[in-house]
């Protein structure tokens, strides 16, 4: 199968403008002015395959943004090789953007002073779709995404989720094979973006559409991606499935215990100092944390040892969530 | 073409979302034209013809001038403006179109939807209250409509250009205000180009500006032999190629350092 994304050694730099400091130095900028160059995308290399659907995360400013818009042929990258559906996004743009579609959760394509509908006629014409693919696509989404009574409201009239969902539908007017979504779900409540996840899970499966995905709500990833680029300071430090990122970083288990006593945590590293486990306490409400790794006996053994001595009001085991890898890694970094 | 049709009339229901604008319009050019008809008639005073104008022609003159402007003049410099620092020009550049020219467009719907809905029903109003002298003569008309359609292009260019500079100065709310007022002073809107000082009238013999407004308005008063008119017409599309070009290249670097503002 095709790819649908190749991305060789992708650099994209800016000149980052800094001003002086105080009047004296004010004066100075109006003549010449300090820069240096900074790297917002540092040589990455991925594929994307058709069909796939990819979540891109990292923290904010880690690049993203700047790659989604190298990838839809919006800036130019400094070097390396960018091919998406089969052409060079930046050289014969006109052409290769009717075969994406793309949604900036932070920007509308609408035009904010006419109905949603004068908006979907210019955009068919701007994408050259027939009536007839117009009105069997169309109508479908329309009806999934449910936007039939907002077709002919203003779009500044809109609450941010009926205009997400219009946008999202502007976005597929034609069809397209790949699908760009820059924080799709940004300020959304649940059952907006269930609604959404729904769609794009739907749409993947009928068209086979490649989805690419930038979002800082990783529900949003867990409920459609199975694999995930993580960027950090712009280079990729992961690239595979959720599931190994999940095993590889998030092998320990939490277990909450809340006591019925007054207990310390010196009282609770006596009593498990046989075994690896760390301590925590959260002062507000008197829930004391286990950190261990996830094996079974271990954690019976833990247990059993805590209840014999402690007498126990509640006990919860979890798993790290995928949240709290991200931030382990966020916050350490991978290595 | 038809994406760039379908345009326009985008154009016109946002030009119709806003009808205080419309109506403000109208009383602002009713309020211009007064004000210059009764500074040229002071101006005038007992005389027949200053630099061969008569107060009628003159009067004709001034209001032809605002009713072309308002065919001609668009806004889409400030757009392009507001949409590069709002980061607004990322979502113009996913679509398969070409984006100066359906700004163009959009100029093009406001200027129509202007000339029928203002224009045309202002100038009637207009001749009530001033003697204006209309010709009868349908070449004047002809040459007349060349003439504004290349007005108009030669000021959106211009437009185009100023826009573009945002690309590279970020702010330049400065630079768009200095170009409307040369614009109006130098095409001739405010006081026709003869009555400049010669080496004045020299100068801006070689700048597009007089294309924009004098040139239409001494079509419409007569002011111009048939050959006049069609030299002046055939300079004004002239100055519709030169300035292709600096646009063509400007937009080529403005979108190899683009940077997207705002994330």
């Amino acid at each position: 199968m095709n790819d649908a994304i190749t991305v060789r050694n992708l650099k994209k730099e800016f000149k980052a403008y800094s001003s002086r400091s105080g009047l004296k130095g004010a004066f100075r900028d109006l003549l010449t002015r300090n820069y240096k160059i900074v790297p917002a995308v540092n040589n990455i290399s991925f594929n994307v395959k058709q069909g796939e659907m990819v979540g891109y995360i990292g923290e904010n400013g880690a690049g993203k943004s700047t790659t989604i818009k190298m990838l839809t042929g919006i800036l130019t990258p400094t070097s390396g090789e960018v091919i998406v559906n089969g052409m060079n996004p930046h050289k014969d743009r006109e052409k290769f953007v009717s075969t994406i579609g793309v949604v900036f959760g932070q920007r509308s394509q609408l035009w904010w002073d006419i109905a949603v509908q004068e908006s979907f006629r210019l955009l068919k014409k701007v994408y050259k779709v027939t009536d007839e693919q117009y009105d069997s696509h169309m109508a479908h989404v329309i009806k999934t995404l449910d936007i039939e009574p907002l077709l002919d409201k203003p779009v500044r009239k809109l609450s941010l989720g009926q205009r997400m969902r219009c946008e999202l539908a502007a976005a597929l007017i034609h069809n397209p094979p790949l699908l760009f979504l820059d924080e799709p779900t940004i300020g959304l409540d649940v059952l907006v973006k269930l609604k959404i996840r729904e769609f794009l899970k739907e749409i993947n499966e009928k068209y086979n559409t490649t989805i690419l995905l930038t979002t800082h709500d990783l529900s949003d990833i867990e409920a459609l991606c199975e694999r995930v680029v993580m960027l950090d300071d712009g280079k990729i430090i992961y690239d595979g499935t959720l599931k190994s990122l999940k095993e590889k970083w998030g092998e320990g288990k939490e277990i909450e215990f809340q006591f019925l006593e007054e207990v310390d945590l010196s009282d609770l590293n006596k009593i498990t100092a046989s075994s690896e486990v760390k301590w925590e306490k959260d002062d507000k409400e008197a829930i004391f944390t286990a950190f261990t790794e996830d094996n079974d006996e271990l954690i019976s053994l833990l247990i059993a040892k805590v209840v014999a001595d402690l007498k126990v009001k509640d006990i919860n085991i979890k798993e790290t969530s995928t949240e709290e890898i991200i931030r382990n890694i966020y916050d350490r970094g991978i290595s | 073409m038809d994406k760039y049709i379908e345009m326009i009339r985008i154009r016109f229901l946002m030009m119709l979302a806003y009808r205080t604008n419309y109506y403000t319009g109208i009383l602002i050019y009713s309020i211009n034209i007064g004000a210059y008809y009764f500074l040229w008639s002071a101006i005038y005073g007992e005389k027949d013809a200053i630099e061969g104008m008569s107060v009628i022609q003159m009067s004709t003159y001034v209001a032809v001038a605002w009713m072309a402007r308002a065919f001609y003049f668009n806004n889409i410099d400030r757009e392009m403006a507001a949409e590069i620092k709002e980061g607004k020009v990322a979502v113009e550049l996913i679509r398969p179109y070409n984006y100066l020219g359906m700004k163009t467009m959009q100029g093009l719907g406001e200027g129509i939807f202007r000339l029928f809905f203002f224009s045309v029903p202002g100038m009637a109003i207009v001749s009530f209250i001033f003697p204006l002298q209309f010709s009868a003569d349908w070449t004047t008309w002809l040459f007349f409509a060349v003439s504004i359609l290349l007005s108009f292009l030669i000021n959106t260019q211009i437009n185009l250009l100023t826009g573009i500079t945002t690309f590279f100065l970020y702010n330049n709310t400065g630079l768009i205000r200095a170009k409307r007022v040369v614009i109006d002073l130098f095409s001739g809107l405010l006081i026709p180009i003869s009555f400049f000082p010669v080496w004045a009238q020299d100068i801006l013999r070689f700048l597009p500006f007089q294309g924009i407004s004098y040139v239409p308005s001494m079509i419409f008063t007569n002011s111009f032999s048939n050959n006049e008119a069609i030299q002046a017409i055939i300079m004004q599309g002239v100055w519709v190629l030169i300035l292709i070009m600096p646009i063509q290249v400007l937009w080529i670097i403005a979108k190899k350092q683009l940077i997207i503002q705002g994330g």
